[in-house]
């Protein structure tokens, strides 16, 4: 549905999107995952056409932003980020106002804001003034303006900033109910939204795709390692150093003395399963395991890993 | 073009939601009858031309605080990003926040209609086309103002400095009429031509001539250009 070819943005000298490519079906949730300052929001800008692209086009449907950007416009829905509202409107107003620019008839209208407030849970706002409602609120009605139309194409910059625990599982699910129906595209740099709400994620570092793939694949891909915790009883400190001398697949990456064991952490290649040779030295030299898991690497280490130079926000 | 009107019903809202409008009216109304009521009774002369010759004056004020947040407002808000983004033309989008403006310029010019009743109960009023005329060069002045109003409000996220530029431009307008006699003799009757002051005295004299309309509406088309303008290169920022 949309196709994005060779898409680059400078600001001045500043290169934010480096010539990035990708194609997005007709029914799915994308993720786009970055660091802030990575991209995102100049991707979806010029998605959108609020900025056009220094280089490169995005093709909806073959018509692209740059010759057609009112045709792609009315297929799109759009939460800009930090939802900017016109808080002396009332909330109906408001939806009224964004129908009426999308030409939607006074009664298809009507429906239309049945199926908004519905979905978006604003029964009881609808006639407030907009300022005057909960953050929560507010997003709610930004994401309600974005759909009055029933676009093909939703997408959400950063949807779930600001709101609180509650409420980000309520955006999550309406996102993903959305996305059943739509494609939606939204962005954070929340890990953990992104591996909750979406089907794909596309992790953009300094203007660059690093990763595309679902959450699983992007774990497979990244030449995993798994990483094993040990509590040991009978060591002591240098001779766990010596296990690397008669196991060398592994990796010791800490020790650290406990009052009567020793938390150890090794790391080994998913591709051998080096938890027997372990138990086994182990047994030789005497010592007692009390615990032992290993555990794959997850994907906030991938993240970490694909754009290090960046500062991980955790929310 | 369906699309200008939801904007101008949004910026008309806009205006009548928050005091913005009543402020505006209430302080035009006192400003333009005290100089009328001056005149009235205190040279004891009745008629309209005190009036007509102090509203360019107060435009000078007035427009500029009306149209500084048309623009500069959605800007400092993010909610151009809201706009720009639905499927309506950046002209579309001026047009219809240009004619807002201009509206509540002319419901405060409808106001001092009050003052030309008073005169006609007293009997004194004679001449009704220079007085007809006389509003029809106030509200193109009105158009021209606002045009540069909104210009002076798009290109800044600051409505203080959107006031200011529009006050600035607009004085230029009211000025080159008035500083004639230090321009040289061969650029004078360029400057004449371009200042607003020039082309009123025309109108208001009763003259409806069509080089002064085509003069109204060319500056008024050239500074909407120029909004629309400012309002795409955000694209090529």
């Amino acid at each position: 549905m949309i196709r994005i070819e060779n898409l680059s943005k400078n600001y001045g000298h500043v290169q934010a999107v480096k010539s990035i490519s990708f194609s997005l079906g007709d029914k799915e949730i994308v993720g786009f995952l970055g660091a802030n300052g990575a991209g995102k929001s100049t991707t979806l800008k010029m998605i959108t056409g609020y900025l056009t692209p220094t280089a490169g086009n995005v093709i909806v449907d073959g018509k692209n932003i740059i010759d057609d950007s009112l045709d792609i416009q009315k297929q799109i829905g759009y939460l800009p980020e930090l939802n900017p509202l016109y808080s002396e409107m009332k909330v109906y107003e408001y939806l009224k106002f964004h129908a009426e620019i999308r030409e939607i008839p006074e009664e298809e209208f009507k429906k239309a804001l049945q199926r908004v407030v519905q979905d978006c849970g604003l029964q009881g706002v609808v006639h407030r003034t907009v300022g005057n409602c909960s953050k929560g609120y507010k997003q709610r009605i930004g994401l309600a303006a974005a759909m009055i139309h029933d676009p093909k194409i939703l997408v959400l910059d950063e949807p779930v900033t600001g709101l609180d625990p509650n409420q980000i599982v309520e955006i999550r699910h309406l996102i993903k109910k959305l996305g059943k129906e739509k494609l939606v595209l939204m962005s954070s740099h929340i890990l953990q939204e992104i591996q909750a709400t979406v089907d794909r994620i596309i992790i953009i570092h300094n203007g660059e795709i690093v990763a595309d793939g679902t959450s699983d694949e992007l774990i497979t891909d990244a030449k995993g390692m798994t990483k094993l915790s040990l509590e040991i009883q009978g060591a002591d400190e240098n001779e766990i150093q010596d296990m690397k001398a008669v196991i060398p697949s592994i990796n010791i990456t800490s020790v650290q003395k406990n009052d009567n064991s020793i938390l150890v952490s090794i790391e080994y290649a998913n591709t051998g399963d080096c938890r027997k040779d372990v138990f086994e030295y182990a047994v030789n030299n005497n010592w007692t395991i009390l615990e032992m898991t290993a555990s794959k690497r997850n994907l906030e280490d991938i993240f970490r890993n694909l754009t290090q130079d960046g500062d991980m926000t955790h929310a | 073009m369906h699309s200008i009107l939801p904007i101008y019903k949004k910026e008309m809202r806009s205006f009548f939601t928050t005091p913005m409008a009543y402020i505006f009216l209430v302080v035009f109304a006192l400003v333009t009858g005290y100089f009328f009521t001056n005149t009235f009774f205190l040279y004891n002369q009745s008629d309209m031309r005190s009036l007509f010759s102090i509203i360019p004056l107060v435009y000078l004020f007035f427009i500029p605080a009306v149209s500084m947040g048309l623009i500069s407002r959605e800007k400092s808000l993010g909610t151009i990003e809201i706009i720009t983004t639905l499927p309506i033309r950046e002209r579309d989008i001026v047009i219809g926040k240009y004619l807002a403006g201009l509206s509540l310029i002319l419901i405060a010019l409808l106001t001092t209609m009050i003052h030309y009743f008073t005169l006609i109960n007293v009997g004194t009023v004679t001449d009704h086309g220079a007085v007809f005329t006389g509003y029809l060069g106030l509200a193109l002045l009105g158009g021209v103002y606002t045009a540069v109003g909104i210009f002076a409000s798009s290109i800044t996220e600051n409505q203080v400095v959107a006031f200011i530029v529009g006050i600035a431009i607009v004085l230029v307008f009211f000025l080159m009429d008035k500083l004639l006699v230090f321009v040289p003799a061969s650029l004078a009757g360029i400057i004449q031509y371009l200042s607003t002051e020039f082309h009123l005295s025309n109108i208001s004299r009763g003259v409806i001539d069509t080089r002064n309309l085509i003069y109204f509406g060319s500056v008024i088309g050239f500074f909407l250009f120029m909004t629309t303008r400012v309002l795409e290169s955000r694209k090529w920022s």
